[in-house]
């Protein structure tokens, strides 16, 4: 969170600088100031494992848009053809996530992606209840969810 | 080129709505309902605005779309969760292929105590304590065992 509000500082001081308040110089600053951050990185202690971030949220961005597109391709292969290939059941996912702001993000990941949908936290908050359409393959699901988490959840730790 | 690229987001994003809206019609049960309708929904506004971003090509109709496509997948997720939990906690009835429920034998519909099923693990019981849920607890009704509860009512 100090990584981020230090790279947004830098990118404003930026563009005040050079005077020219445009989206395209915001973005330059924000290039710049992340390459300050990655510069002085090993010096800050509060800074440590920022700049590892960015291309970590990218590989999570690119790998994410690809779940979404190839399960979108699958629930709508069923919703077209006549017979029901799905095996919809609803299964509890334990969870690495401990705060809530983790718990509200994985639930959210998971609702996103086409042929899981979070039900429900159980009260001690460590077993996500999701409703999966396609079970045929529950061991793999469930490997593909576990993935999900630990991609998101490095992107915060 | 690039119209070329326009007109294929625009049309693939809207064949992904048009199949969210056969689904509604098609899939038997609620839950695969709101699968359908809220990803392929998402996909198709998330494609459809990236075609009106290439088309347009200027920063602020970019930044507009893009901040579309962001509240939108902030938010359809939470409306999914809240009508799917909603709508199984009232006790819709799930299709009838539906292959397991984990969650069924874990509820207990009296309390609205949901438990993990891995209190066993450490010893603790849980007692719902973490106030995430507004429940509607009768005063004599927070006991940890749903057996006690359920002779109460």
């Amino acid at each position: 969170m100090i990584g981020a509000a230090w790279h947004l500082l830098l990118g404003i001081a930026w563009v005040v600088l050079t005077g020219d308040f445009s989206g395209g110089n915001l973005v330059a600053g924000l290039v710049f100031s992340y390459l300050v951050l990655a510069l002085i990185q090993p010096q800050v202690p509060a800074l440590a494992g920022y700049a590892q971030r960015l291309p970590r949220l990218v590989r999570f961005v690119g790998f994410f848009a690809k779940e979404l597109v190839m399960a979108n391709f699958k629930v709508s292969y069923d919703i077209v053809t006549p017979p029901w290939y799905m095996k919809p059941g609803v299964i509890a996912m334990p969870l690495k996530a401990r705060t809530e702001f983790e718990i509200a993000f994985v639930a959210n990941l998971i609702s996103l992606t086409p042929g899981t949908l979070s039900l429900d936290v159980s009260d001690d908050r460590r077993v996500l209840y999701i409703h999966a359409m396609f079970l045929d393959d529950e061991a793999a699901l469930r490997d593909n969810l576990a993935e999900l988490e630990r991609r998101a959840l490095a992107l915060f730790r | 080129m690039i119209d070329a690229l326009v007109a294929v987001l625009v049309l693939v994003g809207s064949s992904f709505m048009c199949l969210a809206a056969l689904g509604i019609l098609r899939l038997p049960d609620l839950l695969t309902r709101m699968h359908a309708t809220t990803k392929a929904a998402t996909l198709g506004v998330s494609l459809i605005m990236l075609g009106v971003c290439l088309h347009f090509a200027v920063e602020a109709v970019v930044a507009r779309g893009l901040a579309i496509i962001l509240f939108i997948m902030m938010t359809a997720p939470v409306a999914a969760h809240v009508i799917g939990r909603a709508g199984y906690f009232v006790g819709t009835r799930l299709w009838s292929g539906t292959v397991r429920d984990e969650l069924k034998p874990h509820y207990d519909p009296l309390n609205h105590h949901l438990l993990s099923g891995l209190e066993e693990d450490d010893g603790r019981p849980d007692t719902a304590a973490s106030g995430t849920r507004a429940t509607d607890d009768l005063p004599g009704h927070d006991a940890p065992d749903p057996d006690a509860d359920r002779q109460k009512g």
